[in-house]
């Protein structure tokens, strides 16, 4: 049985393009970068590369560029780094309640040190407006996070609009772009962001690499300390072969954007009307339009996550789901609760995101294996026969 | 995560169904906490003749719904109900420590579609019938 991926939010499988760049610079380019001789030279010359091609996958330039260990690093430290550079100025961060949990757990650390946060609400479809966040600043307000796509239901959020209201009232803005970066086309030097995350697990770079944009003239203070790498503001020597990746995939994907978003939205079109025409009581989570072309997050009434992600593995595909069962915690996904999901719906969501190896067979075996599981698992469940009578 | 066990009783789970003439019914649990289990009991002459149930729920909980019936099936009422969330886990080869949940809420629901049998037939509930408060209790540690 061919196995089917369909986790690619979750993280990509590493392209050969990005695989040879890392084995490269494991193998040959292995030198330090901060070192004097011509190993590192080679390596310093293969990191600043790596730096100008995910900065063009951006639109930034490349000294705005700064590398991580991957988006958790690069939220925490946008965050951190710009409350504790401004608390002079204030003490409070606008965001939403739809954020990934690097967001949000930092802001809870924040919370505890005295800064006061605003979490947004969020509409049916999980998205915030420009309106919103202009009526939740003060004047003591010293940043404002949106996300650029929501990791769960592929929502986007409008970030430029956002991103022009913080600037007309002089607040830095930060977006974590880690699902949006490679997948949605996005120009820093038109937009007005301040701080930007990304990671390159998400477009088929390796796991341990990520970057923070911050743009010009923007203060905020360090993370990590020891040192002078990264021109002082990111201490610790570079993850070279996960960089260098990155940077290759970062390429990789610029130049192929076009073409297989058109692609992809088209096959993720094709699977949602499929689900929603093929099983009944079945609803689409997220925004029909505005949303990642790789997303497909549907609620199957009456059947609980965890039994479907199960069953679906066993017929070899991998999907993922916002249930309790599998967040380890009682509660459902917070994401689909502040988009206004009853918990029982809410438990029932099944994610299924696409990737550059996605073929049209494998959508069609999808919606051939998954009406079915629905009705296994329907004919089980004492909601389903509660709703029949 | 699961057990060979848990994964052939989810995948082929016993027991499936309804009684429509059954002697007891017993559901607990509810779906904002994801899962809900219901039982079914047929019993004569004191003995577990039949057993049927309907779970919605995660993995786990309809491979414990599956052995818990499977467990008392043609079992005397006595027996029945010495049944423990316990037994039902070690019998599937053990739960992940955040499932232990699921067994209690088997264990529930077996006492309470053995209550319903009690009380529709005007029977006091023998000595020593206890129930769990699945829906209340925190999963214990380890099995």
């Amino acid at each position: 049985m061919e196995r089917i991926y369909l986790d690619n939010a979750a993280t990509t499988r590493v392209r050969p393009e990005a695989a040879e760049a890392a084995l490269r610079a494991m193998t040959e380019i292995y030198g330090n970068a901060s070192s004097v001789h011509a190993f590192g030279r080679e390596a310093k010359k293969a990191l600043e590369k790596a730096r100008a091609q995910v900065a063009a996958l951006i639109g930034a330039k490349k000294e705005e560029i700064y590398f991580t260990a991957g988006g958790s690093e690069a939220d925490n430290w946008a965050l951190k780094g710009a409350a504790h550079a401004l608390c002079g100025k204030g003490r409070h961060i606008v965001t939403t309640a739809v954020e990934h949990h690097a967001v949000l757990h930092t802001c809870k650390a924040l919370e505890k040190e005295g800064f006061e946060v605003t979490y947004l609400p969020v509409d049916e479809y999980g998205r915030v407006t420009a309106e919103q966040v202009e009526k939740a600043l003060r004047p003591d307000t010293i940043l404002v996070s949106v996300m650029a796509a929501n990791n769960e239901v592929g929502t986007l959020e409008p970030i430029a609009e956002i991103g022009a209201v913080c600037r007309a009232h002089n607040v830095l803005f930060h977006t974590d772009a880690v699902q949006a970066v490679g997948h949605v086309a996005l120009d820093v030097g038109a937009m007005p962001i301040d701080l930007l995350s990304l990671s390159g697990h998400k477009f088929y770079a390796p796991k341990g690499a990520g970057a923070l944009y911050i743009r010009t003239g923007v203060r905020i203070q360090n993370l990590i300390e020891g040192g002078a790498q990264e021109r002082g503001r990111r201490a610790g020597t570079e993850n070279l072969p996960a960089i260098a990746a990155m940077g290759e995939a970062a390429a990789c994907i610029a130049a192929e954007m076009e073409e297989e978003n058109a692609r992809l939205t088209r096959l993720r079109d094709k699977l949602i009307s499929g689900l929603l025409s093929r099983i009944p009581e079945t609803r689409l989570n997220g925004h029909p339009t505005q949303r990642l072309p790789g997303n497909v997050n549907v609620s199957i009434r009456y059947i609980e996550g965890e039994a479907l992600l199960l069953s679906l593995d066993m017929a070899g595909i991998a999907a993922s789901s916002g249930s309790a069962c599998t967040s380890g915690s009682l509660d459902p996904s917070h994401v689909l609760l502040a988009m206004g999901l009853p918990h029982e719906i809410a438990h029932g969501s099944l994610r299924l995101t696409l990737g550059r190896e996605t073929t049209e067979e494998e959508i069609d075996r999808v919606l051939e294996e998954l009406p079915r599981i629905a009705q296994r698992l329907r004919a089980m469940s004492p909601l389903y026969d509660d709703s029949r009578r | 995560m699961y057990s060979e066990k848990v994964m052939d009783h989810f995948t082929n789970p016993r027991n499936v169904g309804e009684i429509a003439d059954a002697s007891g019914v017993g559901t607990v649990g509810n779906a904002k906490c994801g899962d809900i289990m219901r039982i079914y009991l047929k019993i004569e002459n004191g003995i577990i003749e039949d057993v049927k149930f309907k779970t919605f729920g995660c993995g786990a909980a309809i491979a414990t719904s599956s052995m818990a019936t499977e467990m008392v099936k043609g079992k005397s009422i006595e027996e029945a109900m010495q049944l423990t969330n316990k037994a039902v886990a070690e019998a599937l080869d053990g739960l992940p420590p955040v499932k232990m949940h699921c067994s209690l809420l088997a264990e529930q629901a077996l006492k309470e579609a053995l209550e319903d049998y009690f009380t529709k037939n005007g029977l006091p509930l023998p000595e020593g019938f206890t129930k769990p408060d699945a829906e209340h209790e925190e999963a214990p540690e380890e099995l």
